[in-house]
């Protein structure tokens, strides 16, 4: 296989089509607009549709459509879309709808900096919606992984039908780095679960199967069945009992519990570790830099990767961190996932924010500047 | 017996319409044209956003999809692009259609999908309590103009048709049997076609202009050749020498048709299906 030049955003797209996504609703943002040009030109040719909507709201709304009628679904965009989006990422939670939403993160709030990186869309990811509502965030940290983790996104949608979010920051999305996109095969991909009962007046689209996800039809397929954003019982008609409401929330959590196994944190040098750094996306490949470097000079450095940002690794992230006097964090942003790690950890560990705004991407050293704290004395100058 | 009757979800009764509510005469009217059209409802699915309108497909026993506020056309379009085959209905009332799904609404239209889009217009948001929508005629009193409407209102179906519409057409609750037609018509319409269908809130903007219970309300739908001839006032100002309420004439039937390809015949989506194999 060739080893190729590929952008973030282009594979992303490529990605979206070796998971087998045949439509896409997209409205134009940047920086995500190339993964939407992208498809525009090949999903034609791999028996797909492309639509250009009217706006963010509309194009999500075309994408939950499509895949209510077994369309592969997906859209991208940047934090502006990303908001106006939260409306129908939230509908999609509910009403149990699998979709791919990629967001490409560029300084906010408002209009920010179009064209500029940055990870301040995480707790919008998380709590955009209103209500309470679990959604899978998955946040890759090369071009590579853009691929991969667009493939994982649609297998995660289809089989928990939910909505997935991949998120990386306009470096990743506009960088090249040579590549092999190798397609999973037919066996890699999962499909969404088959109704468990047969078509007629009783049938149960929200009747769940052993994961806890709804084992719904597509429209069309002969059953009829409603799908409503209400508070819903297992036939999808709406309800205001309390119990069954809160039955449905309890389900719709427990369903992604599976989700920290599928896609674990990444632990780097972190075994014989004294000091911890904590970062995901662009920021963690300066910060593995950073470990490298500390390592060098004999400072026992490690490197924690959430790949999947929501839901929390809680387990995970306590092993593994729970043992450090300090934990280092550095984000794009004013400290988001950082509350994630102090509310994981014991109060003994002491979790530092180190925060980075202004449209340019962290670098190595600023790092190193963030860690020099927790350095003991004598060590070679950082 | 209705022969729309068997297409009706008995265990979503009952419904959550007021008494004397305009919109259950198009829900009946609506199900009687799908039992008269299709053997089956395999292949039809109702899409609706939010509002008293809205509500009405979670009672019909097909592929039913009660979206966001105003969004229901979206979603619409998603699903038809990736099954052409699908008889696809938005049902959407005026706040949630002109309201704040406005924006989707001009460009359905103008993209010419092959759907077909009712449009409840009673002048108001009743599910929310009554308050003032773009389609509320002048002076009008709704919880949110107290003192009377000072704004000008949509027509429906000439937006529509300026934005594309290959089909457009105006239709009274007062008169089922003529909207039976229509919307037996505007399903048969190959590209975007759209009904206006004027139905009442009783319960808000009846009450909020005292016009009356719902068969007032629904015969004022009737009296508007008089208004015309008299030439005053706005609806619901305008009353007759007996002090019931005139509605001002608008031109009502298959107000515009015409071919132009379709979105799906465009893109070449004869026999496209994307479920996977
Ligand atoms: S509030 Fe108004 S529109 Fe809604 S069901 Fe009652 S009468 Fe009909």
């Amino acid at each position: 296989m060739a080893t190729e030049l590929v952008s973030g955003n282009e594979a992303c797209a490529r990605g979206a089509i070796a998971a087998g996504c045949n439509f896409f609703g997209g409205y134009p943002i940047s920086p995500s607009s190339e993964v939407a040009e992208t498809l525009a030109k090949i999903l034609p040719g791999h028996k797909g549709i492309f639509v250009q909507m009217e706006d963010e709201m509309a194009s999500l709304g075309s994408v939950l459509g499509a895949s209510l009628g077994g369309a592969k679904a997906m859209t991208a965009t940047s934090g502006p879309g990303f908001t106006l989006m939260q409306e129908h990422l939230g509908y999609a939670t509910l009403a149990e709808i699998p979709c791919v939403v990629v967001d490409v993160m560029r300084v906010g709030p408002s209009t920010g900096v179009p064209t500029a990186p940055s990870q301040g869309d995480v707790m919008q990811a998380r709590w955009g919606s209103h209500g309470d509502r679990e959604v899978a965030v998955l946040a890759p940290a090369s071009v590579r992984e853009i691929y991969d983790m667009t493939v994982n996104a649609f297998n995660i949608a289809e089989r928990l039908r939910t909505p997935v979010v991949v998120m990386f920051d306009e470096v990743l999305a506009h960088m090249r780095e040579g590549v092999e996109l190798s397609a999973p095969s037919h066996d890699e991909l999962w499909r969404r679960p088959r109704p468990l009962e047969d078509p007629g007046p009783s049938f149960r689209a929200y009747l769940p199967n052993e994961d806890g996800v709804a084992a719904m039809p597509n429209f069309g397929d002969g059953y009829h069945f409603h799908v409503t954003g209400l508070m819903h019982n297992e036939k999808g008609f709406p309800t205001t009992h309390p119990e069954t409401i809160r039955g449905l929330m309890a389900r719709l959590k427990r369903k992604m519990d599976p989700l920290p196994f599928w896609l674990p944190a990444e632990h780097y040098r972190l075994e014989d570790a004294e000091l911890a750094v904590v970062a995901y996306g662009i920021t963690s490949r300066v910060a593995r830099e950073a470990v490298d470097r500390l390592r060098d000079r004999g400072v026992l450095a490690g490197l924690y990767r959430p790949r999947l940002l929501w839901p929390v690794g809680a387990a995970d992230l306590a092993d593994t961190l729970g043992r450090f006097q300090s934990v280092v964090v550095p984000e794009m942003n004013q400290g988001q996932w950082v509350e994630v790690v102090e509310r994981y950890l014991p109060s003994a560990v002491r979790v530092v924010s180190r925060s980075k705004l202004g449209g340019e991407p962290m670098t190595t050293e600023e790092i190193l500047e963030g860690c020099r704290e927790f350095v003991k004395k004598g060590v070679r100058a950082l | 017996m209705n022969p729309g009757k068997q297409l009706l979800r008995q265990d979503m009764m009952p419904h959550i319409l007021c008494p004397g509510c305009g919109h259950g005469i198009v829900l009946n009217t609506l199900v009687r044209v799908l039992a008269k059209r299709f053997t089956s409802m395999d292949q039809v699915a109702l899409v609706a956003g939010i509002g008293c309108s809205s509500r009405i497909v979670g009672y019909i026993d097909a592929n039913t999809l009660h979206t966001t506020h105003g969004r229901a056309l979206s979603f619409a379009t998603g699903l038809k692009l990736s099954r052409p085959e699908l008889t696809v209905i938005v049902i959407t009332g005026d706040g949630d259609g002109l309201g704040i799904g406005g924006n989707h609404l001009i460009h359905a239209a103008r993209r010419n999908l092959d759907l077909t889009c009712i449009l409840f217009n009673n002048e108001t948001y009743g599910m929310t309590g009554g308050q003032l929508a773009p389609t509320t005629v002048l002076r009008a009193f709704t919880t949110t103009t107290p003192y009377g409407n000072k704004e000008k209102s949509f027509d429906a179906a000439e937006l529509v048709k300026a934005a594309g519409a290959t089909f457009v057409g105006r239709g009274q609750a007062y008169r089922p049997d003529l909207l039976e037609e229509l919307i037996d018509r505007a399903i048969a319409h190959r590209g975007f076609s759209f009904l206006d269908v004027m139905t009442d809130c009783t319960e808000y903007f009846g009450r909020k202009n005292a016009l009356g219970g719902g068969s007032d309300l629904l015969f004022s739908q009737a009296r508007g050749e008089e208004a015309i001839a008299q030439g005053l006032g706005e609806w619901p100002e305008l009353r007759d020498p007996d002090g019931f309420p005139i509605r001002e004439t608008v031109p009502m039937g298959v107000l515009h048709e015409v071919n132009r390809p379709t979105l799906e015949e465009m893109m070449g989506l004869a026999g496209y299906d994307a479920r996977e194999e």
